[in-house]
């Protein structure tokens, strides 16, 4: 048994006109029209009926209404079924009260998760605009290689000479003195920096990570767990340069956690990105960007 | 899809099957009452009391009017499915753990487990149309495999009785004379206890779960190895969709190491894979722990999952499911 669910959206199509030397009389012209056309239902049920007609001003008008058909499901009628199904309850069932909500339905819906999108691979998003990749170029200068120390080639996280460097000892507290004080000669617009934040400045652990998190921090949520480190970045550099990119992990599953930190060395530049990202569709999810909050402990 | 929760059991689910109409499930559970619910909606029907253990599997005769259950209070049991009284009950001198009916339902295959000094054996017993003239002698008794026989089942035209347990060896027996006709090859086989063992739809091939994290698809007849799936969790239960090419495997790790780690880590999905292509095409979440038990419907349309958890989840899949192209 099939239904017609008609959700009419009846495009016109660019009416070619008649001559008005061949328009008569407006009485039967029908004849002149093409057949009425009826596409599918294809695979997913989508039906194109394809009409043409006169309006009144004497032109033809192509009318496409595309319907979907669907099949409701057909009752099974096995008379062995439906006898069961009048069976008296036994055993524990029959002292069953209708309070002990033994079935329940979810009320989680639960789908089939593909392990990737359907079809493609996910991909990053493009560029919105051709402002944004201008500014991305502009940024280029602010790309030193912290590894091998080139400047506006590659970032420190793409340095084909990474394996051949030196390991950094203490990988937290290293990067954020460069990170800084190339924030400050970099940015060349006269920021201050305050002297605890300047390169070679005497440091102390916790409270200056935290500063450093929290400088220009800007906090994505609603991540896909696909996500990764590279992919934010190639999503957030295009506002501008790039200081630091985090995505969460568990640390026993390995998988994201949803959610990841990036800074960015100009306040505006955060800024843009918060107001163009915040909302955006990335992977099937729909992206929350803000400020991040400081840590209150 | 919102799957419909039947929480009947207050122990972790063992076993799950639909009967050939495919309007009704049976849950087999370690507590000890093996429970009957309409497919379509979830409601209990009744329950089967009389074991005195857990439950570990059951099996349907093919005009759902009779029940067998195995349990490890050393019994196996008919049951009136109307009524849930009993019929006779198989008495063992070890847990019996899988049992299956033959086609036609004349004969039925009982495995026990090693006990005591006992090893695990293969009974094959005689059921009879009334259940007055029923017997527990055994026709035949197999021994031989170490360690348990987690499943036997019948192979085409009940000549043979395939069996899979802790040694990881697949073995087809001869169901006439209890002669070992073929063995898994010990290259392409399971390295570890095989857990599971479903037979596909028309009988020609079956699947095997292992907890090596790996599932294989078996010629039925030849016993060679058609395909491997592999996964990242030990499998405990395996379906196949009579429908589509698709495969299920359930598992997560031991139910012993759950409560140490977050639900995401333990891995408690229903993963989906393309039975031709080995690809996986899906997970369905729920389950709080492993998934025990994992039945398909007949008609292909839906699926449950039974879980350490005492759940049964109960799917009916959404129409796009049955477009799904990899």
């Amino acid at each position: 048994m099939a239904i017609d669910q008609t959700d009419p959206n009846p495009n016109q199509s660019k009416p070619s006109k008649l001559r008005w030397g061949e328009l008569e009389e407006d009485d039967d012209l029908d004849f002149l029209l093409p057949p009425k056309e009826v596409i599918g239902p294809d695979e997913n049920g989508i039906k194109k009926v394809i009409e043409y007609k006169f309006n009144e001003e004497g032109n033809k008008v192509k009318i496409t209404t595309t319907t979907r058909v669907r099949k409701l499901a057909k009752a099974r009628l096995n008379k062995r079924a439906l006898e069961r199904r009048n069976w008296e309850k036994f055993g524990d069932a029959v002292r069953e009260d209708v309070g002990s909500r033994l079935t329940m339905v979810s009320t989680e819906e639960i789908l089939l998760e593909r392990p990737r999108a359907p079809g493609t691979k996910p991909e990053e998003i493009k560029v919105a605009g051709d402002s944004l990749a201008q500014l991305s170029k502009g940024g280029a200068v602010l790309m030193v290689c912290r590894t091998c120390g080139k400047k506006g080639d590659h970032w420190t996280s793409k340095c084909p000479y990474k394996d051949l460097a030196a390991p950094v000892e203490t990988f937290v507290d290293k990067p954020a003195a460069s990170e800084t004080s190339m924030a400050a000669s970099g940015a060349g617009k006269g920021a201050y920096v305050p002297p605890s934040m300047r390169a070679g400045a005497e440091r102390t652990g916790g409270s200056d990570m935290r500063r450093r998190n929290d400088e220009n921090s800007v906090r994505v949520t609603n991540l896909s767990e696909d996500t990764r480190e590279p992919d934010l970045m190639e999503l957030f550099r295009t506002f501008g340069p790039v200081t630091r990119v985090y995505v969460a992990m568990d640390q026993k599953t390995g998988t994201s956690r949803g959610f990841g930190f990036v800074n960015f060395v100009n306040r505006e530049d955060a800024q843009r990105a918060i107001n163009k990202l915040n909302g955006y569709g990335y992977d099937n999810l729909i992206l929350r960007v803000e400020w991040a909050t400081p840590r209150s402990n | 899809m919102r799957p419909i929760l039947m929480k009947g059991h207050e122990r972790p689910l063992t076993f799950l099957k639909y009967n050939r109409d495919g309007d009704l499930l049976f849950s087999c559970a370690k507590d000890h009452t093996p429970t009957v619910w309409f497919a379509d909606n979830g409601e209990r029907l009744g329950t089967y009391r009389g074991h005195n253990g857990a439950v570990w599997s059951c099996d349907v005769s093919r005009d759902s009017t009779r029940l067998i259950t195995g349990s490890a209070d050393q019994t196996a049991k008919l049951w009136n499915v109307q009524t849930g009284t009993q019929l006779f009950t198989f008495n063992f001198d070890s847990p019996a753990r899988s049992v299956d009916f033959a086609i036609g339902d004349k004969l039925a295959v009982i495995t026990t487990d090693p006990f005591m000094e006992l090893t695990s054996a293969i009974h094959v017993k005689r059921i009879t149309r009334d259940a007055t003239e029923q017997t527990g002698e055994s026709v035949l008794v197999i021994k031989g495999p170490q360690g348990r026989i987690n499943r036997a089942i019948w192979g085409p035209l009940n000549s043979t009785i395939i069996s899979a347990g802790e040694d990881a060896v697949i073995r087809i027996w001869d169901s006439e004379t209890g002669k070992l006709l073929r063995e898994a090859d010990k290259e392409s086989g399971h390295k570890k206890p095989i857990t599971s063992l479903a037979k596909s739809a028309d009988g020609s091939h079956f699947l095997t779960g292992s907890l090596d994290k790996s599932a294989k698809l078996w010629d039925v007849r030849t016993l060679t190895l058609i395909k491997t799936y592999v996964t990242e969790r030990p499998v405990n239960a395996v379906a196949l969709s009579p429908l589509l090419d698709h495969v299920v495997l359930g598992g997560g790790q031991d139910a012993s190491a759950v409560t140490t780690t977050d639900h995401r880590a333990g891995k408690f999905e229903a993963k989906f894979y393309d039975k031709i292509l080995q690809e996986e095409i899906g997970g369905v979440k729920g389950h709080f722990g492993p998934i025990n038990a994992l039945a398909f419907n007949p008609d292909g349309k839906s699926f449950s999952s039974g879980g350490e958890d005492g759940y049964v989840r109960l799917h009916h899949f959404d129409p796009d499911y049955f477009n799904i192209k990899i």
